[in-house]
């Protein structure tokens, strides 16, 4: 018989070294007797007649998970019953934990989904108060919480990730948790009146815990289930209880006697006229809306919306604001924007006659070094902004509309289209008849200046034959 | 918190508590940044429980609970008497914070009653997302309530901060909504509910957030005469055109100051947890909503037995299963094996033949089990077929159970 003395509480590395000795040695289950040592005041010792050189031992990953998980439980048998399953996978039973029907294994996944379940609550049911901190100080916050295993080392990573920027303290009777803003340390166990007895929002807290409460769906027992009485005491919330459950029917019963009221208010007609009105009336009503939404694309420094005539006979629609544009905040400023100017100029259109504006309203970009790198909307994030293009076309009710190259017809819709083949006029929305042509910044990228020559005089047909369509359909309508 | 905040506190979030989702699940994990707080699991976690047995996780509140709306099952609707009160952004936002800090929630749930008009409460609820976000570098769960009459460009604002977004559709068919709500139109709700759907996948498609968690939906039940056989349909045909997460079922439940369009009575909580049941059934278990109709009786669910067993009972031909070779589908369908036990089953009968004992182990609920499977040990014979069997499965006081 071997006799394995391990440290109190959560003793995972006596444990594993144990194993590994006991491994190598080759000893049966039945051959060991596991105890718990009496707390040493110096600190871990070496674990019984366990061997320190013993070389790791390999288990399956959902075994050594398993130790860690039950190795907090408070059940002195766990060590034996993990050792019993250690000692059947590595004599030949390598895939014992997916018969859940075995007793052994079975028991311990009982272990671990209590301590499971006790770090899920240790998770939910801590609460913080706060401590007095001088002025331009971090904030301090700690709490008490009882858990029924050893799980303050595996459950407080938790509070790490979600409170880091706060200083807090856990203390229990396991021992304390502190984390500092960089470190999280673990000291000795506390007491209750290590903690602050209030905190200024508790009175807040509890009154929306008994204002979210619905009598009518009293149900006491269904809560226990999920909140033991045992919990109660460190929860603010919970002194409530009793008055709410034994008020609970009372409260019902008068809902139903008084029944159904008489409304003592007027109809507010006007109001509800006016809730109807809300739709942006004109581009200046939109624009705004458009400035004071944040982007929907990560980035950019300020909304680009359009510009040009409310009634202009001709709309083009680019793609996003460049770097320049993102900078002025107005639509076709930079490189590409002054091709454009030259194109019309060229073909006689008067960008002062035409609206301008994009298919998204902001610049997205990549940062490298000094420079803001163009970078292209996601189909995605041109539908967000989608609403608002089409609300434009709505307000504004243009002759012809032009979309510039692959993200605007995209926008317009809703379908991705190779420009080459669909370049001229295109029927791109029900009610208004369109043109496809190339966005401007697609001549300033081509390589070589033969191609880029070729590239503009077709761009500059391109907008005659627009002006002409622009003229065609004002003229039709004139004569209607 | 001083009193005034307090009072305001309670008025709203008595405002907010019909609306049974407080789920904080389904987004991504996040853990705080530097200098920031808040972060997400998939599961969400309760935080407490109040004594109707339903967790409180988020703190759900609305900004304002003045209405221009008036839908006869609302506390809120602006022809009833309730007292008023209005939130600050900034005040949520300290909330929120507060609360937060102190480990009570696990997130915000915003909603609000219209007020002006549906654009400008809806710019609200998205200032207050956006502020947890941007000014206080918070990584915690929002839920945000869409509301469907307010223009598509605010929807598109809202998924950018928020975990989750519904919109209620509250009753399952369009007469209901016609004849209870006024203000409100299924075709608005329906579109909303499809432009919600096309961002998110777009979003998950390009590996943007976007309402991470999804979309959801509530009903209402008892309220109208919608049938439960009506619900399961309209449920059904939600999962399937809008990709919902989840769609809660609230019991219509009296309200001081109520209409007399509506019953005054205690909320159908047992027929609440059969219409979860069968939910259920739809979203885990491979059942079509036409079986489960198919085992009521003139479109409502038994109360007594759980629509699983309402089915096997009506469809004993199935049964029994032999717990050691049938298909994974086929167990699903074995009343009283839950999914988590079925995959259980099937790990270990690769490597043993299983018994009673062995079930005993691995379902909690096996007595239900008995006369629909077969084990190494175990052979129902002609208790299967028995014509008193559903009298002999009822269990004595049908208790309710748990929303999740």
């Amino acid at each position: 018989m071997r006799e394995i003395a391990l440290q109190p509480g959560a003793d995972l590395a006596g444990f594993r070294q144990a194993v590994r000795g006991l491994v190598a040695d080759g000893i049966p289950p039945e051959q060991i007797e596991w105890t718990v040592a009496e707390p040493s005041l110096f600190g871990a010792e070496p674990a019984g007649d366990a061997r320190s050189d013993a070389p790791p031992l390999r288990l399956p990953r959902p075994v050594a998970e398993l130790v860690e998980e039950v190795v907090p439980h408070r059940d002195p048998e766990r060590y034996a019953l993990l050792y019993d399953v250690i000692w059947r996978v590595t004599h030949g039973r390598r895939g014992l934990l997916e018969i859940a029907s075995d007793p052994v294994v079975h028991r311990l996944e009982l272990m671990r989904k209590s301590v499971r379940r006790d770090i899920h609550k240790m998770h939910a049911y801590v609460r913080f108060r706060q401590i007095e901190t001088a002025p331009g100080e971090p904030e301090r916050y700690a709490a008490w919480f009882e858990p029924d295993y050893f799980i303050l080392q595996a459950a407080t990573p938790f509070f790490v990730e979600r409170f880091r920027a706060m200083r807090w303290r856990i203390v229990t009777p396991i021992g304390t948790a502190e984390w500092d803003g960089v470190t999280l340390r673990f000291g000795p166990s506390g007491s209750r009146a290590d903690v602050p007895s209030g905190d200024a929002f508790e009175a807040g807290w509890t009154g929306y815990y008994e204002s979210t409460f619905n009598p009518a769906r009293a149900n006491p027992k269904l809560m226990q289930q999920h909140m033991a009485k045992k919990y109660w005491r460190n929860m603010p919330e919970a002194a409530t209880i009793s008055n709410l459950v034994r008020s609970a029917s009372s409260r019902v019963e008068r809902m139903l006697e008084e029944g159904p009221t008489v409304p003592t208010k007027r109809m507010p007609e006007g109001a509800l006229a006016a809730m109807l009105e809300q739709a942006p009336a004109s581009l200046a009503e939109l624009n705004a809306i458009i400035r004071s939404s944040g982007p929907l694309v990560p980035g950019a420094t300020q909304a680009v919306v359009g510009e040009g005539p409310e009634h202009a006979d001709i709309i083009f629609v680019g793609e996003q604001p460049g770097d320049e544009e993102d900078i002025q905040g107005r639509p076709f400023v930079g490189p590409a924007g002054r091709l454009l100017d030259r194109a019309m100029a060229e073909a006689g259109i008067d960008r002062k006659d035409v609206y301008l504006t994009n298919a998204v309203k902001h610049f997205k970009f990549e940062q490298r070094g000094k420079r803001r790198i163009h970078a292209k909307p996601t189909a995605g994030e041109v539908s967000h902004y989608r609403w608002w293009l089409m609300r434009e076309l709505e307000l504004i009710e243009p002759k012809l509309v032009v979309a510039l190259g692959g993200t605007a017809v995209l926008a317009l819709t809703g379908k991705q289209v190779p420009i080459t083949r669909a370049r001229g006029p295109a029927k791109l929305l029900e009610d208004f008849p369109g043109y496809i042509t190339v966005h401007p910044s697609y001549l300033l990228r081509l390589p070589d200046e033969d191609a880029k020559r070729t590239a503009y005089t077709a761009f500059v047909d391109d907008m005659r034959r627009i002006r002409d369509m622009g003229r065609a359909a004002r003229s039709r309508v004139a004569a209607e | 918190m001083d009193e005034r905040l307090t009072r305001k506190l309670r008025i709203l979030a008595d405002a907010a508590k019909y609306d049974a989702s407080c789920a904080s699940s389904g987004a991504p994990k996040r853990s705080a940044g530097r200098g920031g707080i808040g972060s997400t699991n998939r599961i969400g976690i309760c935080h407490s429980y109040t004594p109707d047995g339903r967790c409180v996780s988020l703190l759900k509140i609305l900004l304002t609970n003045y209405c221009l709306f008036d839908c006869a099952y609302c506390i809120n609707r602006r022809s009833s008497n309730v007292e008023r009160a209005r939130f600050s952004v900034q005040e949520v936002v300290d909330i929120t914070i507060a609360f937060y800090k102190r480990n009570y929630i696990e997130g915000l749930f915003l909603s609000s009653g219209i007020i002006r008009s549906p654009d400008y409460t809806m710019e609200q609820l998205v200032l207050v997302a956006k502020s947890l976000r941007q000014q206080h570098g918070y990584r915690g769960y929002i839920h945000l309530k869409t509301i469907p009459e307010a223009s598509p460009w605010l929807v598109e604002q809202a998924g950018l901060w928020a975990d989750r977004l519904s919109v209620n559709l509250e009753l399952p068919t369009d007469e209901g909504l016609k004849s209870f709500a006024p203000e409100k139109q299924a075709g608005t709700i329906k579109a909303a509910m499809g432009q919600m759907r096309e961002r998110i996948e777009e979003a998950e498609a390009e590996r943007r957030s976007f309402s991470p968690a999804g979309q959801s939906t509530q009903l209402i039940v008892g309220a109208d005469g919608a049938s439960d056989a009506d619900m399961l349909r309209t449920t059904a045909n939600l999962y399937d055109r809008y990709a919902l997460r989840r769609v809660y079922f609230s019991a219509f439940s009296p309200i001081p100051d109520s209409t007399s369009r509506l019953p005054a009575k205690a909320p159908p909580l047992q027929r609440e947890n059969r219409l979860y049941q069968a939910d259920w059934l739809l979203r885990h278990y491979e059942f079509g909503v036409e079986e489960i109709a198919s085992a009521t009786e003139g479109g409502m669910l038994d109360l007594e037995v759980d629509p699983k067993l309402a089915w096997a009972l009506k469809n004993r031909a199935r049964f029994p299963v032999d717990v050691n070779k049938a298909d994974r589908e086929m167990l699903l369908r074995v009343p009283g094996l839950g999914a988590r036990a079925v995959d259980k089953i099937v790990r270990a009968r690769r490597h043993t033949t299983l018994r009673l004992d062995d079930l005993k182990r691995l379902s909690g609920a096996l007595k239900r089990s008995l006369p629909f499977l077969i084990a190494a040990d175990h052979h129902p014979g002609g208790s299967t077929d028995r014509a008193d069997l559903r009298a002999r499965l009822v269990q004595p006081a049908a208790k309710q159970l748990a929303l999740f």
